[in-house]
């Protein structure tokens, strides 16, 4: 993978990786561009890696596209050994037992408290689990996110960073071989934001998975992340290490980089 | 768009509404079976409308049997009233005035509660998870509304009649014997039987209208509240033509059409 301290990825084979994707293309109905032109991406184990890029570049549809949200057009996307194309309901669902996913706005069940938000995929996945250790799994679980005291609250009554927290707990329930965040700190105050970012870090780490984040937020995805790519117009522009990503000489990317003020 | 655009994109929605009631339909019956969604959504659609739906009821029959009496007055056949408001009423007034009070209670409500879910990435989550949001969000409460509107159908014409008899005999004093009596004579089963049969076809379709159009809301709130509105005037409209078709239809035992 890796020669001479620059990541070689055309080379990677779809088994050293938990996602694949190779020659992705996704364009929708009444668009004149694709969304997504010839994409290629992998996620590996053990590996946090971020994407970045402007509002409408691509970020979310990929995102989609590893979820099985929406089908590509042409190319082939492989997730945790299984080729998305050829999945679809019950099959799919399994696979999708193996993600935990973080939403935007947390996409809590709003008239669940918290305790039940957290028991939900529990109750719904471990059919063979008593009342009994779905309790004690989610008050581990809460007591994971610091969130222990607000196992009776309704979401309603929760801050934006509380809500992704719970989120958080919800998403890592079932010990997913793959993290999938989009947006984790989107909106929040900058030390909520290290709260949450710190909790990806010690969350990945922890289940030993592969976690990728959709971010705008570059100083975050500089700090945390072991790999960084950067998609504009439905291409993927820059990929690399941190250190890399901060070398690159895409004048895309340095803008990116110059209006964050990293450069 | 050309008018050509916009009846292609109409058939378009219509088979993909045809497609989602296959699918919600269907996934009932496949495990894991949620009955206890099916019989939460029972007793919202049903016995939370129990109060609206004989409120409506008594005031729907008193109404109809004074405007009737008025008329029959000027014949000299009062004694009329009472069958001419029973057969309005169970098969007529009862399944269109309740698929109407049960949209705007719980179609909408469904339509809203779905949108903010669809809006909010709650189904998202749902799928993520692995979940099928059709058959945890919509097969439950399709079904709760197909079983529960020819209920409430025949409650509605219960109490309307008992509306329209105090009106008939002790507002406009007909007698209560002959009302009775006439009621009797004119009514028969087929005729309940006709209205319940309705409400069969009324619930499935509000529930399925209400249900697709939350399902499939966009553009955050002002999007919410564009799939209530549809979903209202889509299932009231159909409630109305479908009423037609089905009385011309549907069996109604001896009684000639």
């Amino acid at each position: 993978m890796a020669t001479k301290g620059k990541v070689q990825f055309e080379n990677v084979k779809a088994e050293e990786t938990l996602v694949w994707l190779r020659a992705v293309t996704k364009q929708f109905p009444g668009n004149p561009l694709p969304t997504l032109d010839c994409v290629d991406y992998e996620i590996f184990p053990e590996k946090i890696h971020t994407i970045l890029g402007f509002s409408g570049g691509g970020k979310s549809v990929t995102l989609k596209m590893i979820l099985g949200l929406l089908k590509a057009d042409s190319g082939q996307i492989r997730v945790l050994g299984q080729d998305m194309s050829k999945l679809e309901g019950n099959a799919l669902n399994s696979l999708r037992r193996r993600f935990g996913m973080l939403f935007q706005g947390a996409a809590l069940f709003d008239s669940l408290t918290v305790f039940d938000n957290v028991a939900f995929p529990l109750r719904e996945c471990r059919k063979d689990w008593g009342e009994e250790k779905i309790s004690l799994r989610v008050k581990e679980l809460l007591d994971q996110v610091e969130l222990d005291l607000a196992a009776q609250k309704m979401p309603s009554e929760l801050s934006g960073g509380m809500k992704k927290r719970v989120a958080m707990a919800r998403a890592i329930a079932l010990e997913p071989d793959l993290l999938l965040f989009d947006e984790p700190t989107t909106g929040l105050d900058p030390v909520t934001s290290e709260i949450i970012d710190d909790l990806i870090v010690d969350t990945t780490r922890k289940l030993a998975a592969g976690a990728l984040i959709i971010s705008h937020n570059i100083h975050a995805a500089l700090r945390i992340s072991d790999f960084v790519s950067m998609i504009v117009d439905g291409k993927i522009i820059e990929r690399g290490t941190p250190s890399q990503f901060v070398e690159s000489e895409d004048p895309r990317v340095r803008r990116f980089l110059k209006s964050a003020g990293v450069l | 768009m050309s008018a050509s655009r916009a009846i292609l994109s109409k058939i378009s929605e219509i088979g993909d509404f045809g497609l989602f009631v296959w699918a919600a339909v269907s996934q009932f019956f496949r495990k894991p079976h949620r009955f206890s969604l099916f019989i939460d959504e029972l007793e919202f659609i049903g016995n939370q409308s129990l109060f609206i739906v004989s409120l409506t009821a008594t005031f729907s029959g008193a109404v109809f049997a004074y405007q009737s009496w008025l008329a029959f007055a000027m014949v000299g056949t009062e004694s009329l009233v009472g069958p001419s408001v029973a057969l309005s009423l169970v098969r007529e007034l009862a399944p269109v005035m309740t698929g109407l009070v049960v949209t705007g209670r719980a179609g909408a409500a469904m339509a809203a509660q779905l949108g903010i879910m669809r809006v909010t990435e709650q189904i998202d989550a749902l799928e993520v998870m692995g979940i099928s949001p059709i058959q945890y969000l919509v097969s439950p409460r399709v079904l709760a509304a197909t079983i529960a509107l020819p209920l409430l159908v025949a409650l509605f014409g219960l109490i309307g009649n008992l509306g329209g008899y105090i009106v008939a005999t002790y507002v406009c004093g007909v007698d209560p014997g002959i009302y009775v009596q006439k009621l009797k004579f004119y009514m028969d089963p087929w005729d309940f039987y006709h209205g319940m049969m309705k409400g069969v076809f009324f619930g499935f379709l509000l529930a399925a209208i209400g249900c697709y159009k939350g399902y499939h809301a966009k553009n955050g709130v002002a999007g919410v509240g564009k799939a209530t509105n549809d979903a209202v005037v889509y299932s009231t409209v159909t409630i109305l033509v479908l009423d037609y078709f089905l009385s011309v239809l549907l069996p109604t035992g001896n009684r000639t059409q």
